[in-house]
């Protein structure tokens, strides 16, 4: 191996090899639908990679089988191969390929990160004092004025003023002119269960209903351990922490049904953790919150932390039927494949 | 006496020599400090640990065959899930590649007599034994369930006891990791034969210097945050505890300060073995020497500043991900050369197809697609997306069972002549590499489709859509359980009866080659001298019909001191 072996043979390898990791970079079909906006910038970077990395797999696969064929040892042959020690040209190549490659992805992924909102949870005004007055005004134009189905959000006792800002999650991918969200919503994680909480509306569901197309923030917290929020067709997830708040902060993109994941293990029916996020169109989503705006008030923070291996199979979803002292039949959508 | 203290010379060396030439087979099960029947101490008791680990996995695997937690009871599962991550890192990988095959071969390799502190390598090798008792015992309390990372709140609020013995089980094996790195630094620097220079060292060695410096810096920082999780479990302190002011991510930081690192405590070592296994098989000098010496120490460096990558969807800010996104993506570049380095030695080689090689050349394949999807875990966006799911356990199992496991029965198929004196049966080898690559590839391949779906992971119950991809893994698991049956059958068959091996079965240049096999007590008669590199093949008239590197070379009187 004098030299990079450069002939016809390896071009054309190499223009096929181009051309299946394209392919192959944009036909998978691994990743789950995309429902929000940060879900094409997520899935252009890792389909990038994908590209990236079948395109190495083949040549170095490729190049380990052929070796593996072309320098087998011949019946009969106890002599040692030719002595080649090292190479620098050769070397110095694959060392820097990398690292280009590298160092792309890395710049690559960081603009991907900014763009996702990544670079400022938690900066924007709404958190400290958010009013209504605010929260209608930034509402984009030409969109259905959503104030008149949440009034007054600042007046209910949640979003008091002297509330802490998140610092960890994704904020507003908007870094220069940071405008609140349209819609806050309080989550809360506990064991083996999701509540996500309208502070405006006085709202406390087992699952998460938001409109299409607004821009939605999440707070989470945790009451006993910790729990991670993850919406696979919204590609987020952020932890929720005991004695942290985070956030994250998204815009639907498609009405349907998905499903909302715990992915930090959190106990024995952590698998059992699983509830959904209904996107709707404003007017039904309007209407949603209308139906259940006439519930009764009650503090949802009553639970407490619990030994699950203390519990029997049927005790574990005992903080969530303490919760289930709000009347909502939200509670009822609680997924937990175990019943037994 | 300990070994530092012998001069070494033939003269002084034959006197209290002549009286026994090996160990009998009690000497394994005694306070021995040779470190062969150390090394083999630790082979075989890791071997049975991963047994045990891996019956815990079948064991989830079948559970996880159908969506319903109907075959464990779900308290159960995170106990054998927990205890198999513990038991396949902490007393499994490491304590096989460094303990096992670094204390039988580091001493062989530099012509040394024995370890530096042969007492404290003894002494660290029976810490391993009570960790994993320690282990064990902790199921008639529960298990640990809180998983191998034992996040709290979560690890203070379960099981109490049996995470209590978790934790003290991973300090005896830190412990233990640590006293053994001190030994092999001190050995690679002041006991190799005065005609070794470090650039003949063969590369195991440069690993296993790497991978000691490595545990020195961050196993005492895992100790720390332990030794607080114990205390916030026991004694009432609150550094975890959040409603009392403690900082739950704290704990995660001090974690996988070590725990990051440890993934290259793991697979330095098995680097070191395939840059031993490879040049031999494939009868080429190594491709490469210095860089695969130096990447092993730039990733050590690099991956202490890493360790944040686990943490992307936690307490983290900004700019930390951004960060330990670009440090991740660097550490790509050293292992790569390695990876092109060994690829690179089998050009114009006579690859001899023996049961060490086709699980060297396993492990390539493997890893290769294991550190790809690394890549892709190394950036924020995506690793945010797929963290804590079966993206990850098909990354790292990739990594950890293709890269280790493989590197593991490639050295053993390698060194066993050495360790025995008899040869393994190659075609029962090769039935054990076949069902392994296949079962392996079937069992984890399937993960990552699961992962970027969205089925997370640690969990005993899921979603039914999953269903089927979930069965192909469990079907691969039993393949891969069934695999170890031949090599069980082979490695204890031809302990007792196999092919007798020579003192150089394979024809190879490294020094452990120069003596009987199975050694004699303090390795040889007559130290050797080293007259040629360790990766010479081809070179100096010694390819001659494949003999020439057998023997001891005698010491020219100038040579012993
Ligand atoms: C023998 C074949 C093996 C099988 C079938 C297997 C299977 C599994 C399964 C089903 C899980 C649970 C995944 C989850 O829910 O997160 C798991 C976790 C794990 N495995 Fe393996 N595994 C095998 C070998 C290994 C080996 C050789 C290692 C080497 C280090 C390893 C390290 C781990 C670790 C660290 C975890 C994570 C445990 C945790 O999340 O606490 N496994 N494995
Ligand atoms: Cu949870
Ligand atoms: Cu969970």
């Amino acid at each position: 191996m004098k030299q990079i072996p450069i002939s016809l043979l390896t071009l054309v390898a190499g223009v096929v090899i181009t051309l299946i990791s394209i392919w192959v970079g944009q036909n998978h079909g691994l990743l789950p639908e995309q429902a929000s906006e940060q879900a094409p910038l997520v899935d252009n970077l890792f389909n990038t990679m994908m590209i990236i990395a079948t395109a190495l797999f083949l040549v170095v696969e490729g190049a380990l089988v052929a070796f593996m064929i072309m320098f087998r040892k011949r019946e009969g042959d106890e002599t040692d191969g030719e002595p080649i020690e090292g190479n620098l040209p050769l070397e110095a190549f694959w060392t820097a390929i990398p690292a280009i490659i590298v160092i792309g992805l890395g710049v690559y992924s960081v603009a991907v990160f900014q763009e996702m909102g990544g670079l400022n949870p938690g900066d924007h005004a709404v958190m400290a004092h958010g009013s209504p007055s605010t929260l209608v005004a930034q509402m984009p134009e030409g969109e259905p004025i959503a104030g008149d189905v949440m009034p007054l959000m600042a007046e209910s006792e949640g979003t008091s003023s002297d509330e802490v800002r998140p610092y960890y999650g994704f904020g507003s991918p908007d870094q220069d002119q940071i405008k609140p969200a349209d819609l806050v919503v309080n989550v809360t994680g506990m064991q083996y269960a999701w509540l996500f909480n309208y502070p405006g509306d006085n709202i406390t569901t087992g699952e998460l209903h938001v409109p299409v197309g607004r821009d939605v923030q999440l707070n989470l917290s945790a009451q006993d351990v910790i729990h991670s929020f993850w919406v696979p067709q919204f590609r987020l997830k952020q932890d929720a922490i005991p004695g942290l708040k985070t956030e994250l902060r998204f815009v639907a993109t498609k009405p349907g049904t998905y499903p909302v994941v715990c992915t930090e293990l959190c106990g024995a029916y952590h698998g059992g953790m699983r509830s959904q996020v209904v996107v709707h169109p404003q007017e039904e989503f309007d209407q949603w919150l209308d139906e259940n705006r006439v519930v009764a008030e009650q503090p949802v923070d009553s639970t407490v932390a619990t030994n699950p291996a203390d519990m029997s199979a049927i005790e574990f979803l005992a903080p969530v039927s303490q919760a289930m002292g709000i009347p909502t039949d939200a509670l009822t959508h609680l997924h937990v494949a175990h019943d037994s | 006496m300990t070994q530092a203290e012998v001069p070494v010379g033939s003269q002084v060396y034959t006197e209290h020599h002549t009286t026994h030439k090996a160990w009998k087979w009690y000497d394994y099960f005694t306070f021995n400090i040779d470190h062969k029947v150390i090394g083999i101490q630790y082979l075989v008791t890791t071997f049975i640990f991963y047994l045990i680990g891996g019956l815990m996995a079948v064991a989830m695997r079948t559970e996880l065959a159908t969506p319903d937690p109907d075959f464990l009871d779900p308290n159960l599962y995170n106990a054998f899930l927990t205890n198999h991550g513990t038991i396949m890192i902490f007393m499994w990988i490491v304590p096989a590649s460094i303990g096992g095959f670094g204390n039988y071969l580091v001493p062989l390799m530099i012509g040394a007599r024995d370890m530096a502190f042969p007492k404290l390598n003894a002494l660290a090798f029976w810490m391993v034994p009570p960790a994993g008792l320690l282990l064990m015992g902790s199921f008639f309390f529960g298990g640990a369930q809180a998983g191998w990372t034992s996040y709290p709140p979560l690890s203070e609020i379960t099981a109490n006891t049996a995470q209590s013995m978790w934790i003290l089980s991973l300090v005896l094996a830190g412990t233990s990791s640590i006293l053994g790195s001190v030994n092999f630094v001190v050995t690679l620097v002041k006991m190799r034969v005065p005609s070794q220079k470090w650039d003949q060292l063969p590369l195991f060695c440069w690993a296993i210097f790497a991978t000691s410096i490595l545990a020195l810096v961050s196993t005492p920082v895992l100790a720390v945050g332990l030794g607080l999780l114990l205390f916030d479990i026991n004694f009432g302190t609150a550094f975890f505890k959040p409603e009392a002011g403690g900082q739950v991510v704290m704990y995660q930081h001090l974690f996988w300060f070590y725990s990051h690192p440890a993934v290259y405590l793991m697979i330095l070592p098995i680097f070191g073995i395939m840059s031993e296994v490879i040049p031999v098989h494939a009868r080429k000098p190594i491709f490469g020497y210095k860089a695969i010496a130096y990447s092993s120490l730039a990733i050590c460096l690099v991956g202490l500043f890493v360790w944040v990558h686990h943490m992307f969807t936690s307490g983290t800010p900004p700019w930390m991900r951004l960060f330990f996104t670009i440090s991740t993506l660097i550490v790509a570049v050293p292992t790569g050369v390695k990876i092109f380095s060994w690829v690179a030695t089998l050009w114009g080689g006579k690859i001899r197809y023996t049961s060490a090689m086709l699980f060297a050349i396993g492990l390539l394949i493997m890893f290769v697609l294991g550190g790809l999807s690394g890549v892709t875990l190394g950036t924020a966006p995506v690793d945010i997306h797929v963290h804590d799911t079966y993206y990850v356990v098909a990354h790292f199992h990739y990594v950890l069972f293709g890269g280790s496991v493989f590197g593991i029965y490639a050295g053993i198929y390698h060194w066993f002549p050495k360790m025995t004196g008899r040869m393994m049966n190659e075609t029962l080898g090769r039935i054990h590499f076949a069902l392994t690559l296949i079962g392996a590839n079937l069992t984890f391949l399937p993960m990552h489709e699961l992962g970027l779906k969205g089925m997370p992971r640690r969990v005993a119950m899921y979603d039914p859509q999953f269903a089927h991809i979930n069965v192909i893994c469990t079907i691969g698991a039993f393949i891969l359980a069934f695999s170890t049956v031949p090599f069980i059958i082979n490695a204890i068959w031809s302990w007792r009866y196999g092919k007798k091996a020579g003192g150089n079965p394979w024809n190879a240049l490294t020094l452990e080659w120069t003596t009987d096999s199975p050694p004699i007590i303090e390795n040889w008669e007559v130290l050797p001298v080293v007259t040629h590199g360790p990766y010479d093949y081809g070179m100096n008239g010694h390819s001659a019909n494949g003999n020439g590197y057998g023997e001891a070379i005698p010491p020219e009187p100038s040579a012993t001191r």
